[in-house]
């Protein structure tokens, strides 16, 4: 099977469900790029080349650059999904989100809610995320939580070149609102991806590993960290279930409790700032529903409350690690045993 | 458009159902009877009808907070109208959107709108699935004076100039943003930002509904042409409070009683078809009867109608979960 | 009896490159029997027993769990007891330089890759290996299943024959438009791509379902088929495991998929390895696979029975027949195999479940 990189993952599935249904567009900046500039047209297919191919396949008619103004397109968007359209719109960086919220969280997100069921938003917003590219406070955050946090929006965040593929497919089928959340950082991996088109349900996790002793969650480009510090606690004996949730919103909630009940220790891991993140919202939730089966306090592997820094050796400090999860772990096998009451 | 005599009675017909629906509004909202914000359109009735009756269901129109009178003049059902403003479980949007969020997206009404500027992104993205899929439709968005200095509205009128959608921006500007005057709070003219935007504007009396009515079609030739958007700046005259329960200490004292009397865009337009001859007194005040009838329908199955069950509370958030 | 034997890297399918001892079941100076299970040996596509070529003393273990290493590469030595330490080192020494000397000499070898033939049903996936020249043997997979299923057999047929495992429609990377959910209609499927391979007739070799298509492809065209090796067929019978295809299509979660799965072998805690289960879930997963599975299933498996009986295909004596099975098949019983006409050879492997072809190829390999 050939090995396509996250980025192709991600082009392929647009490609290949523009091509199943013409209500399918695309629109952002620079999603071709070169737009009324006496040089190439597409000159771009998107800041980091996933959009790159579809113009020339689909035309301007349904590969619409825009101008620099999210609040109209991203509301277009909404707007386009509530008529009869299916698109995909880029919000380049999720720290622009500010520009354009009220549109995804007040509009697109409560349509369906507001209107007594009676409107659909079938729409995708693509949007890079994560730290790890020196690019600095503004486009570096994980606002995923924030999204998750929104009745009526759903949230997928695929953790490598496959998932990517089935996740996006699965978005654009949906017939709800979907932040898709792709790291900026992971658009060179590679992996083994059909050629054919495949859709990864929303609020199934995936389990990368099982093992008995300790479950670690982790979201994103996290769940590669995870799955090395799996690997290296293995040879301390130490065996873990890796999870990986692929959406926060739905969550697959019962999975990951179905381990916890298991292993009784908890670790979750997100690069997302620790006030309100996903490891807040998990660990809630097992603690309130696995509470007897909790061998050790659940442990969290966060950034800390800052900002992203620019220098690479501030930047590195501020992401999560291999060591960082291998150590949580550690603690939770040494934390002494619970005593029944 | 040339206007026949069945135009003139429907316009009259629906100028006068949303001035009754409104005062109603405000009766049975002083009374107690109406739950959370409601923000009456009596007065600007001429622009709704104006704009709205030269569009079809393909055609889609958002609106503002002020939203029952372009709801009622696109052509939503007005006793479900009035149960969604009563929370009941048989209105437009279940209960659960209420005032506010007003829509009926099968009749091309994609809203009310709770955020000051919300239509304008919408409806360059209906006019884009217009079209995408080669409809014919246009879309309308409705702004008020304070919605024209928002960004979304600059943005959207950029973005349609941009994509040349099959658009139309309508400030409707009835001299108030919330409290506070539109002659100070808007800088500039509307008419002129149009054209810093690469579309044709044009200022029309509202309280006119002809002139709405030519001007509309105008813009809306326009668009279906493929021309591009425009924008129209309507003056007209908000006979209530930003929301019921306004004070209103903010206008002249005898401002209101001086708009009833002598700024009335029902009374101006049954004025001139009176006067040229072109429908007698008698039909209209035949129309106002069966109106008030339809009014007091609504208003007394409203509250005898059910609220929501509890489980409503859960459904309709997503398609699928 | 050799004095030394090398126990070196399997090849455990046509595409493996290299591979490692996930674990040792024998220590240092264990005595050990030809046939005997000595270790585990794990790629990303499986895990499975290396078995000892040879009696004799297990004298070294020259990798450890986890450590890669290329196929053919010496990972273990058994010598007779009494051999001496020097000579051992030496064989091990000698034995190195020989085989870094002709991985230098060696040019890549080409590895077969799957590709897709046009039919007129659609695009079917097969990966060939072997001589063009050599006797033709088709391998048909069962339900669920893929070419994959031959991995361990394929390349034991293929230095004697021109093989060509097959993508049934619905599976694998084949069409997902069914000709037809029957074993005929998929037999018709199967023979397409045989002709656009070139291959007139051939031994067909089918597992399971593909054991039912194969029988059918005999019957509606008798010259094609030279021979039959089934394997644990459907269409010999009315049993079936429903629970086993109903799970199968169900499973989405890779536990549940690993439970199913695991019904397949003799033992039922065989553990099913990780890559194996990703493997069929992402096939699962592909547009139509789900719904093709589930036709098949509603056709072949309709109330937990098995639809359609192709025994008499097997009457003809004229055509060379295998019949194959494990004892402990728990999803088409064993007993199926029975009553069968003379001139079938049939044999149950006592350590067996419903795929003998993974669990004992080299003995399946023997009776082509």
């Amino acid at each position: 099977m050939p090995k396509k990189s996250f980025r192709q993952a991600v082009n392929e599935a647009l490609r290949q469900e523009m091509e199943r249904d013409p209500a399918v567009v695309i629109m952002g900046e620079d999603v071709a790029g070169g737009m009324g500039a006496p040089g190439e047209d597409d000159a771009w297919g998107g800041p980091l080349g996933v959009t790159k191919g579809l113009l020339g396949r689909f035309g301007r008619g349904r590969v619409l650059d825009t101008p620099i103004s999210e609040s109209a397109f991203i509301g277009a968007a909404a707007g386009a999904a509530a008529t009869g359209l299916r698109p995909v719109a880029d919000l380049m960086f999720v720290d622009f989100m500010g520009v354009c919220f009220d549109q995804i969280f007040n509009q697109a997100a409560k349509f369906r809610y507001m209107f007594g069921g009676k409107a659909k938003t079938p729409m995708v917003i693509r949007t890079m995320y994560g730290a790890g590219f020196r690019a600095a406070s503004q486009h570096s955050q994980c606002l995923y939580p924030v999204f998750t946090h929104i009745p009526g929006l759903k949230v997928a965040i695929p953790s490598s070149p496959y998932e990517a593929k089935g996740l996006m497919i699965q978005a654009i089928r949906d017939d709800d609102p979907v932040i898709f959340f792709e790291h900026k950082a992971m658009y060179d991996e590679e992996e083994e991806v059909p050629d054919e088109a495949y859709a990864i349900p929303f609020g199934e996790a995936n389990f990368l590993r099982e093992g008995e002793d300790a479950t670690i969650v982790a979201i994103g480009r996290m769940v590669k960290f995870a799955r090395e510090a799996a690997e290296i606690l293995a040879r301390e004996k130490i065996e873990c279930t890796v999870i990986d949730p692929r959406t926060t919103s739905p969550l697959d909630i019962e999975s990951i409790l179905e381990s916890v009940r298991e292993t009784g220790r908890l670790v979750v891991v997100d690069e997302a700032n620790p006030r309100c993140n996903m490891a807040t919202d998990i660990s809630a939730q097992a603690a309130e529903q696995a509470f007897d089966a909790l061998k050790a306090p659940i442990r969290m592997v966060s950034p800390p409350h800052v900002p992203v820094p620019f220098s690479p050796a501030l930047e590195d400090e501020f992401i999560p690690s291999v060591e960082k999860i291998c150590a949580a772990v550690r603690a939770v096998m040494a934390a002494p045993a619970r005593r029944a009451a | 458009m040339q206007l026949n005599r069945d135009d003139l009675l429907r316009a009259w017909r629906e100028m006068r159902t949303i001035r009754a629906f409104e005062e109603r509004v405000h009766t049975e909202f002083a009374a107690g009877g109406i739950p959370g914000f409601v923000h009456l359109y009596a007065g600007e009735e001429a622009s709704a009808v104006g704009v709205c009756m030269h569009l079809t269901e393909r055609d889609v129109i958002a609106s503002t907070h002020r939203g029952h009178g372009h709801c009622i003049a696109k052509g939503c059902d007005v006793k479900a109208m009035m149960q969604e403003i009563f929370g009941r479980a048989g209105g437009l949007c279940a209960g659960k959107g209420g005032s506010m969020h007003i829509a009926d997206i099968s009749r091309g009404m994609l809203g009310a709108n709770g955020i000051v500027g919300g239509a304008p992104p919408l409806v360059c993205g209906a006019a884009l699935t217009a079209k995408v899929r080669g409809t014919g439709g246009v879309a309308i968005a409705f702004c008020g004076d304070g919605g024209a200095n928002q960004g979304t509205t600059a943005e959207g009128m950029n973005l349609a100039s941009v994509w040349k959608l099959p658009a139309v921006f309508v400030i409707e500007d009835n001299g108030y943003a919330e409290s506070t005057a539109s002659a100070w709070s808007l800088a500039g003219d509307p008419v002129k930002r149009a054209e810093g935007y690469g579309m044709p504007g044009t200022r029309v009396n509202g309280r006119d509904f002809f002139a709405v009515h030519e001007a509309a079609g105008e813009a809306i030739e326009r668009a279906r042409n493929g021309e591009g958007p425009s924008l129209l700046h309507v003056k007209v005259e908000r006979f209530f409070g930003h929301f019921e329960g306004d004070a209103m200490t903010y206008r002249a004292a005898d401002e209101i009683a001086k708009l009833r009397a002598e700024r009335d865009c029902l009374a101006d337009f049954r004025r001139r078809v009176t006067e040229a001859g072109l429908l007698d007194g008698a039909v209209l005040d035949a129309i106002d009867g069966e109106t008030a009838v339809l009014i007091e329908e609504a208003v007394s199955e409203a509250k005898a109608a059910a609220f929501p069950k509890p489980a409503e509370l859960l459904t309709d958030v997503y398609v699928s979960y | 009896m050799p004095d030394i034997a090398p126990l070196t890297m399997p090849k455990l399918g046509l595409s493996m490159t290299e591979g490692q001892v996930a674990a040792w079941h024998k220590a240092d100076g264990e005595a050990i029997t030809a046939g005997e299970e000595i270790a585990d040996i794990e790629t990303p596509k499986i895990t499975t027993a290396l078995e000892s070529p040879a009696a004799g003393t297990l004298r070294r273990k020259l990798v450890g769990p986890g450590e890669i290493v290329p196929v053919g590469a010496l990972i273990g030595v058994l010598a007779d007891p009494v051999t001496p330490e020097a000579e051992v080192e030496a064989f091990i020494e000698e034995w190195r330089a020989r085989f870094a000397a002709e991985k230098e000499a060696e040019p890549e070898a080409a590895v077969p890759e799957p590709e897709r033939v046009e039919t007129p049903y659609g695009p079917i996936q097969v990966l060939e290996a072997g001589p063009r020249e050599a006797p033709p043997v088709v391998l048909i997979h069962g339900f669920g299943s893929d070419y994959q299923s031959f991995l361990l057999l394929q390349p034991l047929l293929a230095s004697r024959f021109f093989t060509l495992a097959i993508d049934l429609p619905g599976h694998g990377g084949s069409t997902k438009n069914l000709p037809g959910p029957d074993p005929a209609s998929l037999a018709k499927a199967v023979s397409a791509a045989m002709t656009a391979r070139g291959i007139e007739a051939a031994h067909l070799v089918g597992h399971s379902l593909g054991g039912a298509v194969a029988l059918a492809l005999a019957e509606q065209e008798p010259a094609r088929a030279l021979a039959l090796t089934l394997i644990s067929p459907a269409g010999l019978g009315p049993e079936i495991n429903a629970e086993f295809i109903a799970g199968f299509i169900a499973a989405r979660r890779p536990r549940a998929l690993a439970t199913v799965l695991a019904l397949l072998f003799a033992d039922e805690k065989t553990p099913v390895g990780h890559e194996v289960v990703e493997a069929v879930l992402r096939a699962k997963r592909l547009d139509g696979a789900e719904a093709a599975l589930s036709a098949i299933a509603a056709a072949n498996f309709p109330a937990g029975r098995q639809a359609y009986s192709l025994r008499h295909v097997l009457d003809d004596p004229a055509r060379p027949a295998n019949v194959v099975w494990g004892r402990h098949d728990r999803i088409i019983p064993a007993s199926q195999a029975g009553r069968l006409p003379a001139h079938v050879k049939v044999a149950i492997y006592e350590d067996a479940g419903h795929v003998a072809h993974m669990e004992k190829p080299e003995q399946v390999a023997r009776l082509i």
